[in-house]
């Protein structure tokens, strides 16, 4: 399977990672690869999205994926705004349409919406013009994060084809997980995940990925560990006995990683609970690539910029 | 489509012999020269003057590929294809900071590309001096912008296209100049 690169996306959005073929991804994944320079340079600032405006829409709270979006639309040259639930009238009562509708009237380019209800950024795509990017909609989809951490596969294995990837965790709270197991069997990964029953969605199975209840079958011969964390501030009722049974069960430990490939990459969306999914000796390791991630965030949040920046569509006769 | 042969490739080769003499003896000092291809085809032009300039003086010139597509002035909202340009990659092995910077392209037409490509290589550093090379000056500038080494000068309708291929990138190499046959 070689995957062809597309020459542009067919949406004025990035909702998530299923509405994407291959060959979009592809063509994200490239451009990520020369942004990446960018960064390199003595002045990081290229003026590619001069006078263009983007609402950074953040109704959860995040730090990492806001201060990436923020840093990538500087780069980029665009004007970026910050707004957050707390601070806005949100928190007087008003709906998201309305408050997105407020937004837009002062013709923003992009909107960039965390939220913490799956679908919002699917529901605020179809009423404004604005370009919107789903920086992570409740325990939906992640996209940008399945895109860096498959460019972060792609550059340290050299292709995302035939790569072992196993995702380890609170499979039931993360969107992290369902926008890399679409993103990563689409291009011809296989994906195993693993987790406690209690924190294993019903339909799992049905999504491309094998689905363990063992950690260490998941984690056999891997390429690729990616944990997640455990959402402690999302667990509604008791899912597991207590922290310390969770790490005894499912922490990536040195013994755990030695089951693994020789040279397997060690990943983490962030933030770590250090001690409770991951131990510091991994976390700090050698085959840990969890910076490096960081690092990816922002060039492939400048791809996705860039790209839906040139408009979108089907081609037309030039 | 009528297309007349300008150059084939030993004509280019000529060409390009002739120009890295002339950048070799601008520069005068030629160990501060940097060849610079502007991607696609910019890229082994300048690696082949840089051959050329090694085999005439025996000193090896660095060769950087820049990429301008980020700094084009038809990205974004002036843009009216619904597409944005491939970006190609920027690799510039050594810092620009007082070299004599030669840049390099196939064919100099508007002067757009070489605006952009001055901006994009002075967000790398400060060049000493930077000038600009071209295979084919095709005329109709929209910018006032001169190149300081020319191959061939070729007057040409703005109907006409210059068709430059090398055997680094394509499979034929010469210049070729092709016009639309009227209809009728």
């Amino acid at each position: 399977m070689s995957v062809q690169r597309a020459t542009k996306l067919r949406s004025k959005d990035l909702v998530g990672i299923d509405p994407l073929s291959p060959a979009e991804i592809q063509l994200i994944l490239d451009t990520s690869v020369e942004m990446q320079e960018v960064a390199q340079r003595p002045i990081k600032k290229v003026p590619a999205l001069r006078g263009k405006t983007v609402v950074n829409f953040f109704m959860e709270a995040s730090t990492r994926t806001r201060f990436s979006f923020e840093v990538a639309e500087k780069r980029l040259s665009a004007d970026s705004l910050n707004f957050t639930a707390s601070a806005s009238s949100v928190s007087k009562g008003e709906s998201l349409i309305d408050t997105a509708r407020n937004l837009e009237a002062m013709q923003p380019d992009f909107l960039v919406i965390r939220h913490s209800y799956a679908g919002a950024p699917h529901q605020l795509a179809k009423v404004l013009k604005a370009s919107v990017i789903n920086a992570g909609d409740g325990a939906h989809e992640h996209p940008t994060q399945a895109l860096l951490d498959a460019l972060t596969i792609r550059q340290r294995r050299g292709t995302l084809e035939g790569q072992v990837v196993a995702i380890v965790g609170d499979l039931e709270h993360s969107r992290v997980v369902r926008s890399n197991v679409i993103l990563l069997s689409r291009m011809g990964a296989t994906v195993r995940v693993a987790g406690p029953p209690s924190l294993i969605p019903v339909g799992m199975d049905k999504m491309g990925c094998e689905v363990h209840r063992r950690m260490e079958d998941a984690v056999a011969g891997a390429d690729v560990v990616m944990m997640l964390r455990i959402q402690l501030e999302r667990q509604g009722r008791m899912n597991f006995p207590t922290v310390r049974e969770y790490y005894d069960f499912f922490a990536l430990t040195p013994e755990r990683l030695k089951l693994a490939k020789k040279d397997c990459l060690v990943m983490h969306p962030g933030p770590m609970n250090r001690g409770v999914e991951i131990d510091s000796r991994v976390a700090d390791g050698p085959q840990s690539v969890i910076l490096e991630q960081v690092t990816n965030g922002v060039a492939v949040r400048m791809a996705v910029l860039y790209l839906l920046a040139g408009g979108y569509g089907e081609p037309t006769a030039d | 489509m009528a297309r007349v042969q300008v150059l084939d490739s030993r004509g280019v080769g000529r060409v390009l012999e002739r120009m890295a003499a002339e950048i070799v003896e601008r520069a005068g000092d030629e160990k501060l020269l940097y060849l610079v291809g502007i991607q696609t085809r910019g890229v082994p032009l300048a690696k082949r003057l840089a051959g050329l300039i090694s085999a005439r003086t025996g000193h090896q010139a660095p060769v950087g590929a820049l990429d301008i597509t980020l700094y084009r002035d038809d990205v974004g909202p002036w843009r009216a294809a619904h597409q944005q340009p491939v970006l190609r990659s920027t690799q510039l092995p050594v810092a620009v900071d007082g070299r004599i910077v030669c840049l390099v392209d196939d064919v100099l037409y508007t002067g757009r590309t070489i605006r952009a490509a001055l901006d994009t290589l002075m967000d790398y550093g400060r060049p000493r001096a930077i000038r600009l090379a071209v295979l084919i000056d095709r005329g109709h500038r929209e910018l006032p912008i001169a190149a300081d080494f020319v191959g061939r000068t070729v007057p040409t309708a703005a109907r006409e296209d210059v068709q430059v291929l090398l055997r680094e990138t394509d499979v034929d190499e010469g210049v070729w100049l092709a016009s639309e046959e009227v209809a009728g």
